[in-house]
């Protein structure tokens, strides 16, 4: 068991035992490989469960805002805390109820690569801090970690939680000004009718789950635009129009708000690079507001949502 | 002849042959995805290392989004067209897998029975031969032997197909299948061997796979007793609502219909909806009997597991193709929770 996990089931069962607080949401091992699944510990039996490896994939702040007045703590690396910066602010959950147990990360893995790197059904995974291992019928493949981690992790450079009320372990280094939109700076080169193509292409095989959505902790909304049915905002078919309108609408409302935790493309069924679109809004936001990034502390605001009298755009005063 | 051999050599003649009668439909790599589409010969399918489809082939006979009329304005009048896609044509769709087939055969029972009739459904399925591939390797999120079923199930299928290596074996199951088949110069009776060879190769699979739950108790208990259990909220609290395990399966089979407007006409178009979502019960007075998650997750098993068995003479709507399993984000995985309701 690597020391993070034991570390986090002693912080769990310490917060459990004294009644600090009412759940511990972290993860626990998941029933198939390369999977763990969101567990709430309630006792110390159950904190017993939790752990942190590298596939502790989505956003566990997308739980927070409905824990319905209960005292929860939760396991948060760098995105996460980030998220909770955000929920905070916004007023979405109150900070007096959260304990925030931090988790140095090292990234997630992508299941997507590791399956496509080894020749069958991988049945059993196991990771140390540099290799995982795939094993199947007749293969047992090592893979470099930092090769097959989620296509957000592996330019992260928070991966220390901003704020916490307890660290599990020392921060793990953080990566100096990694490459980054490459391929949103193939897409923005590229002609108007190639773009719309490209985005075409890229969402087509969107079934409409909307397993990104409620994956987000942005989207915290009783009312998603896309379920409205007076007015309705969106048609509800398999039409591409509808799905473009879907996808782009989603992204402008993460404008300021993305920390980039990639737990969209994380959950797409699909496997559709989804960040593709709102990392162009992220991107932009980062270049017009001098190197902006979401929710770092708590003081703090997103840049769209200040109003100042010497704002630098002229549109906001005219 | 129930039993027939082709040699792989010839299966691009086969495919021809089967062309000349209907169109044809097989496995296709699109993307990431595999999804049944139609093909043009033999190389547009690539059987090897095929598990099965990313979604579930429902979307065949079942679409995602379908248009179930069109009306306009004409003048004084306004009038309503049926939609073409209501009249489709013959099709042979080779590869589907057993447990896909059993779920055709479950929605069949869905949308034809003694109150109604489903045109949408039946005219698309009444126009399609089914060819079915028996499943020799089935996967780890498999678990078709805790369903009633098995990885050589011939239900739902027309004809069934076995890879023998150097030969396919087919047998024919139903008189479509026995048509589909007829006419063949590539076809040869098989050898005692072969036949002794594909019913080891089914036994082999069957065995492969455990069976990880029962139903017994799940059938003595009352629907009450089941809905009531504590459970519920912890098989739910993980659930993200999404639709993903409703999209992915091949049984689920609910949907909205909208009329889609535009100046002086429209679109009824019915589409793919999911138990999982707010939406899908709340009233118009604002009201919702399935308020929460535990209350829309708790619905997905009852109907699975409990209702459809009790309204069906016990037949489970649910065939243990696993995809809900693999995909579904939270892995919320079907065969715990049900371990749990068998408990």
């Amino acid at each position: 068991m690597n020391v993070r996990t034991t570390n986090l089931r002693e912080v769990a069962k310490k917060l459990l035992d004294k009644q600090k607080v009412d759940v511990v949401i972290g993860f626990k091992k998941g029933t198939i490989p390369l999977k763990n699944t969101p567990y709430f510990a309630t006792n110390s039996q159950e904190a017993d469960l939790l752990l942190w490896d590298g596939n502790c994939i989505g956003n566990l702040a997308v739980y927070l805002p409905k824990m319905a007045g209960k005292r929860a703590a939760i396991v948060a690396q760098g995105c996460v805390s980030r998220n909770i910066v955000g929920l905070i602010q916004e007023k979405q959950v109150d900070s007096n109820n959260i304990y925030i147990i931090g988790m140095p990360c090292t990234g997630m893995l992508d299941p997507r690569k590791i399956m496509a790197a080894v020749p069958g059904e991988i049945t059993e995974a196991t990771e140390d801090s540099l290799y995982v291992i795939a094993k199947g019928k007749g293969f047992e493949i090592t893979l470099n970690r930092s090769d097959v981690l989620n296509r957000n992790c592996d330019r992260c450079t928070v991966r220390n939680p901003v704020l916490f009320d307890e660290i599990v372990s020392e921060p793990k280094p953080e990566l100096k000004d990694p490459v980054r939109y490459e391929k949103i700076r193939a897409v923005e080169a590229m002609s108007p009718v190639e773009r719309a193509d490209f985005i075409d292409e890229l969402l087509s095989p969107c079934i409409r789950c909307y397993a990104c959505r409620d994956a987000c902790p942005l989207c915290y909304c009783p009312e998603c635009f896309v379920d409205k049915s007076n007015p309705q905002w969106c048609g509800k078919s398999q039409n591409d129009k509808d799905v473009l309108s879907y996808h782009l609408i989603r992204a402008f409302h993460t404008a300021g708000r993305c920390t980039e935790c990639g737990a969209c493309e994380e959950v797409c069924p699909m496997g559709i690079k989804i960040r593709l679109i709102s990392g162009k809004v992220e991107k932009d936001i980062r270049e017009i507001f001098d190197g902006y990034e979401a929710w770092k502390d708590l003081k703090t605001p997103p840049p769209l949502t200040v109003f100042q009298r010497d704002d630098p755009q002229p549109f906001v005063k005219e | 002849m129930e039993y027939m051999r082709l040699n792989k050599k010839n299966l691009a003649v086969f495919i021809e042959e089967l062309q000349n009668k209907c169109e044809v439909w097989g496995p296709v790599k699109q993307g990431e995805q595999v999804k049944f589409a139609p093909i043009s010969g033999a190389a547009d399918i690539n059987l090897d290392g095929f598990k099965n489809t990313t979604m579930s082939p429902k979307e065949i006979f079942f679409p995602q989004s379908e248009i179930m009329l069109s009306f306009r304005r004409e003048g004084e009048d306004a009038n309503i067209y049926r939609d073409e896609q209501a009249m489709p044509s013959k099709k042979a769709i080779i590869g589907i897998r057993p447990c896909d087939a059993r779920a055709f055969r479950i929605l069949d029972m869905i949308f034809k029975n003694d109150q109604f009739a489903d045109n949408y459904w039946l005219s698309k399925r009444d126009a399609v031969t089914l060819v079915g591939l028996g499943c020799t390797e089935p996967c780890g999120t498999c678990f078709c032997t805790s369903v009633n079923s098995h990885p050589f199930d011939e239900t739902g299928l027309d004809v069934m197909v076995a890879d023998l290596g150097e030969h396919f074996l087919l047998k024919s199951l139903t008189k479509k299948g026995r048509e589909l088949l007829a006419g063949s110069h590539v076809l040869r009776e098989p050898s005692e061997a072969n036949i002794e060879a594909y019913k080891t190769l089914r036994k082999n699979a069957e065995n492969a796979m455990t069976i990880q739950f029962g139903a017994e108790k799940v059938n003595a208990k009352t629907v009450l007793e089941l809905f009531s259990e504590d459970y519920w909220q912890r098989v739910a609290e993980p659930c993200l609502n999404c639709s993903t395990c409703s999209y992915v399966c091949p049984t689920c089979h609910c949907f909205d219909i909208q009329d889609e407007v535009f100046r002086g006409g429209g679109e009824r178009v019915r589409n793919w909806e999911s138990c999982m979502s707010w939406i899908f019960t709340v009233h118009a007075t604002g009201h919702n009997p399935r308020p929460g998650k535990k209350e829309r997750v708790r619905q997905r098993f009852m109907h699975k597991f409990k209702y459809i068995p009790m309204k069906r003479n016990g037949e489970i709507g649910c065939v243990g193709c696993g995809r809900c399993v693999t995909l579904c984000p939270v892995n919320i995985d079907i065969r715990e929770v049900v371990k749990q309701m068998n408990s």
